[in-house]
């Protein structure tokens, strides 16, 4: 024992960034993850590992449950048996949705979802990362550091020219980079994208893929998407999930060689 | 100073106020009678109610044209601080009661009431009543809302709740044994702070002060709307969700500004009550909370501004119309919410916007 720490209260709480313990690989643990609504089981006995960094791909026809994965691990929805680990110290399914955004998870929805009557600048700097208390943010101030984060963040999602525009006025492409960048204010370490080339045109896929690519690495980010070829282009592992639980994982090419995946998807 | 300077609204409103606070009080009290300028004591009482509902009609607006929350039980907060003030004024009538009675206010010597209830200590000083005036209305909103968003009541099951709480708070106001009055409510108020309530002195400086308390509370307001958390209470009206998977506690935002509106409310209802000189549990009438949403809806919601002009403006129309057709009132009433809903869905405000842009 430090005899300068002898009351742990007293000592300040750490960050929960720091609290992320990704020593022994994965960032992300489902273990025997069960939701089931009204008898139908959504999740079944699923078991899913992302590893620190890595960019993931999950595809599964409707109702495979990819969605409600992503409900499990964001805490929208409790499951009934299983567990959830963010790193391996923090239980997910302790927590509440701010609380699990805060520890470092950030989720896009399927359906882009900004703050249509605020500007993109002002999204941006309400995604950002820091206290999200009632009072904290009555006094809150734009600083010089929070201005240069949410110009990086533009160039990023290249909506630099948008500052200013209403969010609602985006096109649909825009609106989902917009989302991202959201993200990405965030400083998430974990980012969970469902269907984030929804409605894009070919470029806008292109540049996306390009994006994704560079989160990876310093984020962990896992992609639910239908779009084959977009998953084709950025996938390093893909897990396929039928029925609630993962029915394949392995790289592209090995993943569409397997006859239980074929006859998963041409039997939809 | 640049969260004010944006709203052209919200200026124009300022202006308007400090006209008023300046020529209102000389019209009444300098100009003669006889002339055509006078303004009289029963029209500065008048503007000083209408300048109250437009109060009122800002702490609606923040709950509901900004954070999205559709209260249709504001006025219970409103009645809460005018019975907080209603209960200072009987204490201040002292033995000039019909029994004169030196502590008991002449409802409760009628009921044969030997003392006075705990709840009724304090009211004998000015301060008390006023930290009441926003701590009771403050309180139930808190608690009130803290179960109501806590558990996610959304939409059209926060309004009904809402409707509910006035109502139930109707019922038990009309009950004599409650101790604020049962139906006849708190009235025959002598003077304040020792100043006779009836003079034109008195009179001119309660409108004052409502025109104060109106600019008071557009400054309060704009500056919240123009914050972070304004834009954070925003944020949830528009995408809840979204918000809360940002790492915001949606329920606390929620709960701030349903707290801070309904102090508002209550400081609203303290200074109606010295002006109307009663105070009864119809102020807890379901009605009245639905009229005060269409003072905001006809003026523009998530204006601030709107809000304030729709209230004088259908209030005026009130006294006149209920001077003429009284029975015509309600569908008129009626009428213009649906128009207003249907013609102008952001209201007045809406309207001077687009022909702004337009121009």
């Amino acid at each position: 024992m430090r005899r300068d720490r002898v009351f742990d209260f007293l000592a300040p709480p750490l960050p929960p960034e720091a609290l992320v313990d990704t020593r022994h690989g994965p960032i992300l643990y489902l273990e025997g993850v069960t939701v089931s609504f009204d008898g139908f089981k959504a999740l079944d006995d699923l078991n899913l590992y992302i590893d620190d960094g890595e960019l993931r791909c999950i595809i599964g026809p409707n109702g495979a449950g990819k969605t409600t994965m992503m409900d499990v691990i964001t805490g929208r929805t409790r499951p009934d048996e299983g567990s959830a680990w963010f790193g391996s110290r923090i239980d997910l399914l302790r927590l509440d949705e701010p609380a699990i955004a805060a520890a470092g998870i950030g989720r896009k929805f399927q359906k882009p979802t900004v703050f249509e009557n605020l500007d993109v600048l002002e999204n941006l700097e309400l995604a950002s990362h820091g206290d999200k208390a009632v009072w904290r943010t009555l006094g809150a101030r734009m600083d010089a550091e929070l201005r240069a984060t949410i110009e990086r963040v533009l160039t990023t999602i290249g909506l630099e020219e948008a500052a200013r525009r209403a969010a609602g006025a985006l096109s649909h492409g825009q609106k989902q980079w917009l989302e991202i960048g959201m993200l990405l204010m965030q400083r998430p370490r974990l980012l969970l994208l469902d269907e984030p080339v929804a409605g894009m045109t070919h470029d806008e896929i292109a540049r996306t893929a390009e994006l994704l690519q560079t989160l990876a690495g310093e984020h962990s980010v896992v992609v639910v998407e239908h779009d084959m070829e977009f998953v084709r282009s950025i996938a390093r592992k893909v897990t396929v999930l039928h029925e609630g639980s993962v029915l394949v994982e392995g790289d592209m090419a090995e993943v569409q060689a397997d006859p239980r995946v074929v006859e998963v998807y041409l039997g939809e | 100073m640049r969260f004010l300077l944006a709203d052209r609204g919200g200026l124009v409103l300022l202006g308007v106020l400090a006209l008023a606070m300046l020529v209102v009080p000389l019209a009444n009290l300098v100009v003669p009678p006889e002339s055509a300028l006078h303004v009289s004591t029963y029209t500065v009482t008048l503007l000083g109610k209408y300048l109250c509902y437009a109060v009122l009609a800002l702490a609606l607006d923040l709950v509901w044209g900004y954070c999205g929350v559709l209260s249709l039980g504001h006025g219970a907060f409103f009645a809460l601080g005018g019975y907080a003030m209603g209960m200072y004024l009987m204490r201040q009538i002292g033995e000039r009661g019909v029994y004169g009675h030196p502590v008991l206010p002449d409802f409760m010597v009628f009921l044969n009431w030997q003392e006075l209830p705990w709840y009724w200590y304090g009211f004998d000083m000015f301060w008390f009543a006023l930290v009441m005036v926003a701590l009771a209305p403050g309180l139930l909103a808190f608690v009130f809302g803290w179960l109501a968003f806590r558990s996610r009541v959304t939409g059209v099951y926060l309004s009904i709740i809402t409707q509910a709480l006035t109502y139930a708070l109707m019922l038990a106001f009309f009950r004599n044994e409650m101790g604020f009055g049962g139906n006849n409510g708190l009235t025959d108020f002598k003077d304040l702070l020792g100043f006779d309530l009836q003079a034109d002195g008195m009179r001119v400086t309660l409108f004052l002060c409502s025109a104060l308390l109106l600019a008071l509370a557009y400054l309060a307001c704009r500056a919240v709307v123009a914050s972070r958390l304004g834009r954070v209470v925003v944020a949830v009206r528009d995408a809840e969700s979204r918000a809360r998977f940002l790492g915001y506690r949606v329920e606390y935002f929620k709960l701030w500004v349903f707290t801070f509106s309904a102090v508002l409310a209550g400081l609203a209802g303290a200074l109606y009550v010295p002006q109307v000189g009663i105070i009864n549990p119809s102020e807890f009438q379901p009605l009245n909370s639905i009229e005060l949403v269409i003072w905001v809806a006809v003026g523009g919601r998530g204006t601030l501004w709107g809000a304030a002009a729709g209230a004088v403006l259908v209030n005026y129309a009130k006294t006149s119309f209920t001077a003429v057709l009284p029975e015509v009132w309600l569908f008129a009433l009626g009428a213009l919410f649906i128009l207003s809903t249907l013609l102008l869905p952001r209201g007045l405000a809406g309207l001077l916007r687009r022909r702004g842009a337009r121009a």
